[in-house]
């Protein structure tokens, strides 16, 4: 980068940030971590020679697999139909044949059924499953129905299915689309990469977002620490356009769905509510530029790019990985480095640490981290009483108490945490425990909560 | 004062004739002799609920498995019934994965319980089913029924447990189920992985073979994905002759005094310390 370049960015950075002054209260700024990955280009890994199909890659229900064992499939090709509204579809990502249909495990350690694809001689070749239609004709119940039919689930990392997003509630409307291309979570460089080389397809998505669920404007929300992505999308978007972008403070969780309404539109989504409950739908850049490409070519989610990094990693880089991949062969190639010791799928603030390294990649992984024993020694382990210092208040985005849900969850009195100290709005973001002194697993204790809570009512 | 106080004592006082409210004396009667555990075996909420029901006539005293049987007898003579006893049911464990049997895939590092490590991808267990070993049934057990033998497996004690079934809620794998003691015939594990698959995460794993069924009476034992089940409804057909092929000892013969017997020919278990990770 020559000097003048150089200046202009820094003059970009100072002027994005003297904008932003959107954002919600409380969170934390953790280490950014993406300088290593953030400069890279999109590149493609090389295809596996298997790929393993989770049939359950996204919440809601189970997709139902729709080929047979030994049938030969084209890349691009359906393999499974959705199993119910909240459920998506999902493709081949590689032309071969099925080998078996049988369980596998995924990253909640829990076996699930997939399909298990042997990638034949030449696994890549173009994808031929689908034809281009014409998406400026749609309806927006059509649009709808094409995603889902395209299996797109929120690439952010949730994976929750988009249609059921763009599908507006009766009696309720949307008057913002708000486009997340904040990418909050330190390391991940995904959405960023997305915004920068795949913006065309960016902004035929968020016309179609537009489209579907009526709104007038959409607000592409991106942190100031990624001035370049900010400057080329406000270039690329005309005058007087419904799409703007709107620059919001680099902070932890800033890319929550709920931090990101309240900064952009100074709304707050009731409690157990939805975005829709405040005339507000959240979509992620990524899922969006896919719904942009995938649709007018009538095909369907087969790929996805990942952030491969950590001190771990021979060649972090932001990577175009075929679904079903296994993180074996995804670090294989790359390499590993040093004594890599754990692997995270997502950021490290909400990543879970995979179990194996025979998982499959799926829709909902942006990224794969690996650590080094260094590194994991580096982080402090040794858990402490709690001091009622109140940092975790302090920094709680949603304005809860988890020192005192900490220490009840400690007593197992899970039903007090959830009725007295609103437990369900939790988010898991991990702040309180980033912060923690003491390093008390809070969100671990919550997490637990939760779940013996589900328990105790469906026993009921 | 005075005047104040002697109002409000005769306002008391007659409040206290006029709202009266009975309570049968045989409540707290009853409710002295119970074990007083609160455990909820009898399906009521504690030992007090289940003293009114049984003063209303609505349970029986051997709804109680954890009283003794002298007590049980004293309840139903002060009640006038007779004692309805069912067979003693105690908790079972479908694990046999020690730490020196079983492998892991990953080393789990966070809080020291079973259902916090099943959520982190699963527990780090090979074996996804199996038992991670960190003592949550023990912990919640009301009648210290459950301890650990040196392999990190639970091990319950059939004269101590009352079939309360608190560990059966609470273990995130779901490996304790309530049985009659005389259900001896017990398949203890839960993988249903195809039997290369479960022997290489567990050397005590049900690989399937089918053996067991073979030599047990007809349609006692089926395998279900990969997996020995035991027809409890033809339990009076079982006989220990079943596990004696088990090649794995995945499927045991419970004796009441010699414990958990493994079959003839299963392999022997000769590993003390606990595999390595990896």
């Amino acid at each position: 980068m020559d000097s003048a370049a150089k200046d202009g960015s820094k003059k970009q950075m100072a002027s994005s940030q003297a904008i932003a002054s959107r954002s919600f209260q409380h969170g934390i700024h953790p280490p950014e971590g993406k300088e290593v990955t953030q400069e890279k280009t999109i590149q493609r890994l090389p295809f596996p020679p298997e790929v393993v199909i989770p049939l359950a890659q996204h919440i809601g229900a189970l997709a139902k697999a729709i080929v047979e064992k030994k049938q030969e499939i084209v890349r691009g090709e359906a393999i499974a139909d959705p199993g119910g509204f909240v459920s998506v579809a999902m493709h081949a990502p590689l032309s071969g044949t099925v080998t078996k249909i049988d369980v596998a495990m995924v990253v909640s350690g829990v076996m699930t059924p997939a399909v298990f694809i042997k990638g034949g001689e030449t696994p890549e070749e173009d994808v031929c499953h689908g034809a281009p239609v014409d998406v400026d004709a749609f309806s927006p119940r059509e649009i709808v129905a094409a995603v889902q039919s395209a299996g797109l689930v929120g690439l952010g990392g949730a994976a929750f299915p988009t249609h059921v997003k763009l599908t507006v509630p009766e009696g309720k409307s949307i008057d913002t689309v708000i486009v997340n291309g904040c990418e909050c979570e330190p390391c991940l460089t995904t959405d960023h990469r997305v915004m920068l080389e795949q913006m065309d397809d960016l902004l035929a998505g968020i016309r179609l977002a537009l489209r579907a669920t009526g709104a007038p404007r959409a607000l592409i929300g991106i942190e100031t620490n990624k001035p370049d992505a900010i400057a080329a999308l406000r270039e690329a978007i005309p005058e007087h356009d419904p799409i703007s972008v709107a620059p919001v403070r680099t902070k932890y969780p800033q890319g929550a769905e709920r931090m990101l309404i309240r900064a952009l539109l100074n709304r707050e989504v009731p409690s157990g509510g939805l975005p829709s409950d405040v005339s507000a739908a959240v979509f992620n850049v990524a899922t969006l530029a896919q719904m942009g490409a995938l649709l007018p070519k009538g095909q369907g989610l087969i790929e996805r790019v990942v952030t491969v990094t950590g001190g771990g990693v021979e060649r972090p880089g932001n990577y175009v990985i075929p679904m079903g991949t296994s993180l074996r062969f995804v670090l294989d190639y790359l390499g590993f480095k040093g004594s890599a010791r754990q692997v995270i799928l997502g950021g490290p603030m909400m990543g879970p640490a995979a179990p194996s390294l025979d998982i499959p990649v799926t829709k909902g992984v942006s990224g794969i981290l690996v650590l080094t024993e260094d590194e994991l020694a580096a982080l402090p382990k040794k858990v402490f009483p709690c001091i009622r210092c109140g940092k975790c208040v302090q920094v709680c985005p949603m304005f809860l108490n988890p020192s005192r849900m900490g220490l009840l969850a400690r007593n197992g009195q899970y039903e007090l945490m959830e009725q007295a100290f609103h437990l369900n709005d939790c988010f898991e973001c991990g702040c309180c425990a980033y912060t923690c002194p003491s390093n008390i697993p809070l969100v671990q204790y919550f997490r637990m909560a939760k779940t013996a809570n589900r328990k105790r009512k469906a026993k009921k | 004062m005075l005047g104040l106080g002697v109002v409000l004592s005769t306002v008391l006082a007659v409040a206290n004739k006029k709202l009266h409210v009975f309570e049968d004396p045989r409540i707290d009667d009853i409710e002295d002799m119970l074990p007083r555990a609160n455990c909820g075996a009898c399906g009521f909420a504690g030992c007090r609920a289940f003293a009114e029901k049984l003063v209303e006539g609505a349970a029986n005293p051997a709804q109680c498995s954890a009283n003794s049987s002298d007590m049980t007898e004293a309840i139903a003579a002060l009640l006038g019934v007779t004692v309805e006893a069912g067979e003693k049911r105690v908790a079972r464990l479908a694990c046999a994965g020690g730490d020196n049997v079983a492998r892991s895939r990953a080393m789990y590092m966070g809080l020291s319980s079973c259902r916090a490590a099943a959520q982190v991808g699963g527990g780090g267990k090979g074996c996804p089913w199996g038992c991670l070993g960190m003592g949550d049934c023990r912990d919640v057990c009301p009648f210290d029924a459950i301890t650990f033998d040196e392999h990190r497996l639970p091990v319950v004690d059939e004269a101590k447990c009352t079939a309360c079934g608190a560990c059966v809620d609470i273990c995130p794998k779901d490996l304790f189920e309530i049985h009659p003691i005389s259900h001896r015939l017990w398949v203890a594990c839960k993988n249903r992985a195809a039997g290369k698959d479960a022997r290489a995460e567990c050397d005590v794993a049900c690989i399937g073979c089918g053996l067991c069924a073979k030599d047990a009476a007809p349609d006692l034992i089926s395998i279900e994905s990969s997996l020995a089940c035991v027809d409890y409804s033809k339990n009076d057909t079982a006989s220990i002759d079943a596990i004696q092929r088990c090649p794995t000892g995945a499927i045991v013969w419970i004796d009441s005094e010699k414990g958990a017997m493994k079959g003839a020919k299963a392999k022997k278990i000769e590993r003390e310390t606990p595999l390595p990770v990896g």
